[in-house]
């Protein structure tokens, strides 16, 4: 039979996950130990890619959420007293750490929460440790970074992330906490607890101080309770814009930093290289199944070029492959979970009620578990539900522009204001475009890329204050000495 | 002077060097195990283009490698084509006779081409006279890099007249013309001049044939296929050396054209060294074990 005949599909290559060793159940890390919560409570984390549970976790209730502030504070003389360097050398520990264990870290992290090994294993455990890297080394430099200041760490900081970046997101607020002096109680979201509570075994085996690092697992209700704890002298949420306008109001701390939803435009225009514009769109809307912040949900494509762009888009998704989070080769995993499925479910809905076009790939889905084939609209308007609302999924908008003013007006025309995208080979076009943009972050002919470098964060109800780079050093700061 | 598009002017889109590499660089992360590693390996024997292209070429050394091309071993199947110089067509010609390998042969006066126009279509008609199966001829880099993009069309049209019933594949040499854009250029430039499948590299230049130049010619076949509904295939040349790589290659056409690619017909692996790796691994998941080197034939 000659080779040529047969339709050519990979085999499976699932990553092991033999690396990660679950305990049943899992207690609440306070004070440098994994403790019971105060009243037993439990619940369940599963895996989202087949329904099946991973293990048990705890519970915090409040009484918790008060130990854990209490150890933190008592910790905070001694840790932020400690010299400068030392400190340093305590961050460098971490990230070498993670570094070690990075495949055990990344199967996890896609056993939990459903994101391809492939992204878990490339993105989110190297950039975790590339974070500590780097705040690790400003440690003994505040006083560089803020020349003819007097930075002082706040005190305890009260830390909430979301279940997008499990990891990531807890390195970003931990990093910059722990390099400027302070200590953290940190909540991981419901439904993906797991690599937190590796994180902090590895806190324990870099030595940290008991007390410095604190994490409690639970609901809404734990969080609610450590955000508007009076204890506190700092919050850090990540998460939804609903979620951070609450805690505008309940904070008991003025240091606050929210980062919050996103709408984003990607606009492409006609002069743009074209292949490479649609795999920058592809990669912000369907990297991580589209549960990303600065995803550009939006398409902004200029009406000449439109027909072309969209074919190309509509061929290059049925080259993704959806399934199996620990196959090597899939590209988009599990939706993190049910209740996040119906909402995609309901918006995409509304989309079809309001008269846009439905385009998705004929990938075949897996029988169990949560599952969304990479979709996008056309016939889009501005008024429209799928146009306005942060969907959180792997759903694209695509609205048409004719001059480069009504690219930038309807960009703009979001309550949001986290990201942005320009496609151009023009480069006077580029500058001249993302100077007129409302956005936090833009990026000129690639979208989604992240270093620790670069401060990340939002304008409007997307958020405020920054994280990463030297602007991610001052939230966790009392700069005194006002220059 | 500005090249004018029959087919509207954004396949004359610009190519972005980063985007672009950045893409190529995906399909190296796809894993090929098992079955697919076989069918892969199977297919890439099967594409390939079995090429010596030497001074010192003999009757004796074409008649060897002639002998490997339709039975290259490991049960593998026969390769596409052997590849040789004008000279030595008669002898590919006699050696591969009834086997269905096809004799191609280089022409218009490879590998620079600098050569009075007709001398080198002269070059063409009589090596399709001697039984040349197909014709890779290379551009006129010297009127590419001058702007004069109308003179390079028409010497492919005039060397496709040439070739009369013969496949022409048209080699633009992307190590010598700068760009991706310039890549991209001559793409359209060979295919609207009638090239039935367009070739990176003579193999006589470094670099010869990338991911990313292959890639940025894929997706011109690609958008060229879609506005004039003809299919125009591809042959990277020189420098893919294992297995490992060609996976990669067969990776990148499957998801950037579509599996209907995936045929000699449409695409060609130039190359000399490949084959053998092909051979050692396709032994390796017949058996589980690796040979040595002496196992398979140095031809």
């Amino acid at each position: 039979m000659p080779s040529t005949e047969a339709a050519w599909t990979y085999a499976p290559a699932p990553e092991g996950r033999d690396i990660v060793k679950l305990r049943q159940s899992y207690g609440l890390f306070i004070d440098g130990q994994f403790v019971e919560p105060t009243d037993g409570g439990r619940f369940v984390t599963e895996n989202p890619a087949t329904e099946e549970p991973l293990a048990e976790v705890a519970q915090a209730t409040a009484a918790d959420v008060d130990r854990a502030i209490a150890a933190a504070r008592a910790a905070f003389p001694a840790w932020s007293g400690l010299p400068d360097l030392e400190r340093g050398k305590f961050l460098f520990r971490l990230a070498r750490l993670i570094q070690e264990r990075a495949r055990e870290l990344a199967v996890l992290e896609s056993l939990d929460g459903g994101k391809p090994i492939r992204e878990s294993r490339d993105v989110d455990v190297p950039l975790a440790a590339a974070h500590f890297f780097y705040y690790a080394g400003w440690a003994d430099k505040l006083g560089e970074a803020f020349p003819g200041r007097d930075p002082r760490p706040l005190g305890v900081a009260a830390q909430v992330i979301p279940w997008n970046f499990p990891l990531l997101m807890a390195v970003w607020k931990l990093a910059p906490a722990l390099a400027t002096g302070n200590t953290c109680v940190l909540k991981p979201a419901e439904t993906t607890p797991l690599t937190a509570l590796l994180l902090a075994e590895l806190v324990q085996d870099a030595g940290i101080p008991p007390g410095v690092v604190n994490i409690l697992t639970g609901d809404g209700t734990t969080g609610a309770a450590l955000v508007s704890h009076e204890g506190v002298d700092k919050v850090a949420f990540t998460g939804s814009t609903e979620v951070g306008k609450r805690i505008m109001q309940t904070a008991k701390t003025r240091h606050l930093t929210l980062e919050l939803g996103g709408k984003a435009a990607n606009i492409v225009f006609e002069d743009a290289p074209l292949d490479q514009a649609v795999e920058g769109v592809v990669n912000g809307i369907y990297f991580n199944q589209g549960h990303v912040c600065c995803a550009g949900s939006r398409l902004l494509v200029q009406e000449s070029v439109a027909e072309l762009f969209v074919r190309k888009l509509a061929h290059r998704i049925e080259s993704l492959i959806v399934g199996d989070p620990l196959d090597k080769n899939t590209d988009i995993g599990a939706i993190n979970s049910r209740a996040q499925l119906t909402k995609i479910q309901e918006l995409c809905a509304s989309g079809e009620e309001e008269g846009c076009v439905r385009h998705e790939s004929g990938a075949a889905l897996p029988e169990r578990g949560h599952w969304f084939r990479p979709t996008f609209f056309t016939e889009v308007a501005q008024t429209h539900r799928i146009a306005r609302e942060e969907i959180f999924g792997p759903v694209l908008a695509v609205m048409t522009f004719r001059t480069p003013e009504e690219a930038v007006e309807k960009a703009n025309n979001t309550v949001y204001g986290l990201s942005a995208g320009v496609w151009t080979d023009k480069g006077s076009k580029i500058f001249k475009t993302l100077g007129k943009l409302r956005a936090g972050v833009v990026w000129a002919n690639t979208f989604n890329k992240f270093d620790p470098s670069a401060p990340f964060g939002g304008m409007q109800e997307s958020g405020f204050g920054r994280e990463g780079g030297r602007h991610g050093l001052a939230p966790y700061l009392s700069l005194g000495g006002e220059a | 002077m500005r090249v004018t598009y029959r087919f509207g002017p954004f396949l004359d889109t610009p190519v972005d060097q980063v985007g672009l590499e950045e893409r190529a660089a995906r399909f190296t992360k796809r894993s090929i195990k098992k079955d697919a590693k076989v069918a892969g390996l199977r297919l890439a024997v099967a594409i390939c283009d079995l090429t010596t292209l030497e001074g010192k070429d003999t009757e004796g050394k074409v008649r060897q490698l002639c002998a490997k091309a339709i039975r290259p071993g490991s049960g593998a199947p026969s390769v596409a084509a052997v590849c040789v110089y004008p000279n030595l067509v008669p002898v590919a010609r006699e050696a591969l006779r009834g086997s269905g390998v096809k004799v191609a042969a280089v022409a218009t006066a490879f590998p620079s081409g600098q050569f009075p126009l007709e001398l080198r279509l002269e070059d063409v008609r009589q090596t399709v006279a001697s039984g040349a199966d197909e014709i890779d001829m290379v551009i006129n880099r010297r009127a590419f890099l001058e702007g004069d993009y109308a003179a390079v069309r028409d010497e492919i049209e005039a060397v496709k007249d040439a070739c009369g019933p013969a496949h022409l594949k048209v080699i633009l040499e992307t190590g010598e013309i700068g760009s991706y854009d310039s890549v991209r250029r001559a793409s359209f430039l060979a295919m609207e001049a009638g090239a039935d499948f367009i070739k990176t590299s003579t193999g006589k230049v470094h670099p010869a044939a990338t991911m990313p130049v292959t890639l940025a010619m894929l997706e011109a076949i690609r958008d060229f296929h879609w506005d004039t509904g003809r299919e125009v295939g591809m042959k990277p040349a020189g420098g893919i050396r294992t297995a490992k790589e060609a996976l990669h290659y067969l990776v990148m056409v499957k998801e950037s054209l579509g599996e209907a690619w995936l045929t000699p017909r449409l695409f060609r692996f130039g190359a000399s060294a490949l084959l053998n790796d092909l051979l050692l691994q396709l032994h390796k998941e017949a058996t589980g074990r690796y040979q040595s080197r002496n196992d398979v034939s140095l031809d």
